[in-house]
């Protein structure tokens, strides 16, 4: 191709970098379905929240110290109290990691909903557990920085989790510490993956997410199938209000801000004035190996995962398995779903009771997470937690009875 | 020529054959390494042995010494105390209750009461006879024994010896 003297900045890059294709590929000829609700939005608000994430981390990263005798000042007096706006960049980045799961889970909830992990939409799904695993990974890692009291004895419990794989268990619980216990060798190496390593290994996955979108598209309330070519071609002939889809910049995206703006407001809502939810008062007091705090609980997102594994209060191994299985079994809903149909569940009745069912499960094991496991507490958290493993043993069934005409 | 293009071939077979055995040992090789960075440093190995010297210690007497970042109790045992064949570490002809200090329910550290000889847990009340086992509330097992070796009058923390290991085995 021969290059041509460029009239402006813009032609300049296009000979050189098809920059004009390129917005065609990724903005103004990607189609996104009219037919869609303010839940669609949640993909941009996410990206938003990791990016705010992403920024405030680079300005805690400036006066953080990785070292267990510095790092609880140097969060709590230094960045609190010394760097100006430092506590303005420290309770974005605590709320923005509480709120983010929020929104993960609204988001994952929103496709199961609609059926949006099925017929070509499996690799959306998969990407897309895999950045909640990746980010469960990195709220887990970043939790432990200030290195207060919930700080360390959170990394005590779960890293001796891995103490119950068979042979290699206690093994691996000092390999993963790199010491005997959670200590300095600890925080090293998890700061390195906090800043670093897993931010890095999430940025891959964003890109194979949105990449997995372009093929099969974004789907829509109704299941619909749409054809995005022809209806492109309608759009693009003028027939604007005709054609069932709208190119993602500009029209999608300016519906999407408005739904952000409506979030951020939120989110600095509680970022200005309710913070504290987002910082454990017992993460106030300093690391201590020698003293446990009374009662150790996880960050409200793994609250849920967290009842599953206590609630076999009799059996620590069968707990075990059950987080195991509660942590990977959202992988399979492509192929737990035996109904192929791309349907919303209002339009699925047995479907419809199971959906809800498993939001009530899942905020009864939040719930009960938080409580003492003692008494009849105990005893609830074990109904919910069988409850949560016998929804995905039915849910086969229920789909394949749906398929079969149960469903009209 | 034929011959000629099959050299070739061979010889690219060859040297990609070579290159991919080349890399994948490489590619071992740093994965090795990268797995041995995060094996406990020298130092800590060191640290995680600690030497208590008993041969001092008073009938009844506790001492408290910290062990791979945990607490670990050391009670001489007086004569009116139960010896318990299964638990008891005998140091020349004395016996010693040597225990993690963490109790077995949710990881509290009991504190010793002397004039009961028993150690009681402030969270929820469980309660360990002067051998560590639990005789009330919702522990659901004794204190831990650690590994130890017995050195003349000196207890090894960190090292199994057979004192150790006939304990275990009676366990």
């Amino acid at each position: 191709m021969e290059i041509k003297k460029s009239a402006n900045v813009g032609e300049w890059l296009d000979q050189r970098l098809g920059t004009t294709m390129l917005a065609k590929v990724l903005m103004t000829e990607y189609w996104i379905p009219k037919n869609i609700n303010f839940l669609w939005a949640f993909g941009v608000v996410l990206m938003t929240l990791f990016a705010l994430l992403v920024i405030s981390g680079m300005f805690l990263l400036m006066y953080y110290k990785p070292d267990t005798a510095l790092a609880f000042n140097s969060v709590n007096y230094t960045i609190m109290q010394e760097v100006a706006y430092g506590w303005l960049f420290r309770h974005i980045h605590a709320v923005a990691a509480s709120v983010v799961f929020l929104v993960i889970y609204i988001h994952m909830l929103t496709g199961i909903y609609y059926g949006s992990y099925k017929s070509g939409r499996e690799m959306i799904w998969i990407s897309g557990m895999l950045l909640f695993v990746t980010f469960s990974a990195e709220g887990f890692s970043g939790y432990m920085l200030p290195w207060g009291q919930m700080s360390y004895w959170a990394a005590q419990v779960i890293t001796n989790l891995f103490g119950a794989i068979p042979f290699i268990g206690p093994d691996l619980v000092i390999w993963i510490r790199g010491d005997y216990v959670v200590s300095d060798a600890t925080l090293t190496r998890f700061f390195a993956l906090h800043v670093f390593i897993l931010p890095l290994i999430i940025m891959g996955i964003i890109g194979l997410h949105f990449y997995s979108l372009r093929i099969p598209h974004v789907n829509n309330q109704e299941g619909e199938e749409v054809d995005f070519e022809a209806e492109a071609r309608k759009y693009k002939a003028g027939e604007k209000k005709k054609a069932k889809v709208i190119p993602f910049w500009p029209v999608f995206l300016s519906k999407d801000i408005f739904v952000l703006s409506v979030f951020l407001v939120f989110f600095f809502y509680l970022v200005f004035f309710h913070y504290g939810f987002a910082m454990d008062p017992i993460n106030f007091i300093p690391a201590d190996s020698m003293k446990t705090p009374p009662h150790i609980y996880p960050e409200w997102y793994f609250l849920w995962s967290y009842e599953v594994l206590r609630g076999f209060f009799f059996s620590a191994d069968l707990g075990l398995i059950a987080f195991g299985i509660a942590n990977v079994i959202f992988f399979l809903m492509p192929w737990l779903d035996r109904d192929p149909a791309v349907k919303p569940a209002a339009k699925r009745p047995y479907f419809f009771i199971w959906f809800w069912v498993l939001i009530v499960d899942l905020i009864g094991l939040t719930i009960w997470g938080k409580l003492p496991p003692t008494g009849v507490n105990a005893y609830i958290g074990f109904v919910f937690s069988i409850l949560f493993l016998a929804l995905f043993i039915i849910l086969p069934m229920i789909s394949k009875a749906e398929r079969n005409g149960g469903a009209k | 020529m034929a011959g000629c293009d099959c050299n070739r071939r061979g010889f690219i077979k060859g040297a990609g054959a070579a290159l991919g055995v080349t890399a994948a040992a490489g590619a071992g090789l740093t994965a090795y390494a990268m797995k041995k960075t995060w094996d406990p440093l020298p130092s800590v190995v060191a640290a995680g042995k600690v030497i208590v010297d008993v041969s001092g210690m008073e009938e009844g007497q506790l001492s408290l010494v910290e062990y791979r970042g945990k607490p670990v109790f050391i009670l001489k045992k007086t004569g009116d105390m139960p010896s318990n064949e299964k638990r008891d570490v005998v140091v020349e002809g004395n016996r010693y209750t040597v225990v993690i200090g963490i109790c077995t329910h949710l990881g509290c550290i009991p504190a010793y009461l002397p004039g009961e000889s028993m150690f009681k847990c402030a969270c929820h009340g469980g309660e360990f006879d002067s051998s560590g086992v639990n005789t009330f509330g919702p522990p659901p097992k004794p204190m831990v024994i650690p590994e130890f070796k017995i050195e003349g009058g000196k207890i090894v923390l960190g090292e199994e010896g057979p004192e150790y290991k006939k304990l275990m085995a009676m366990a």
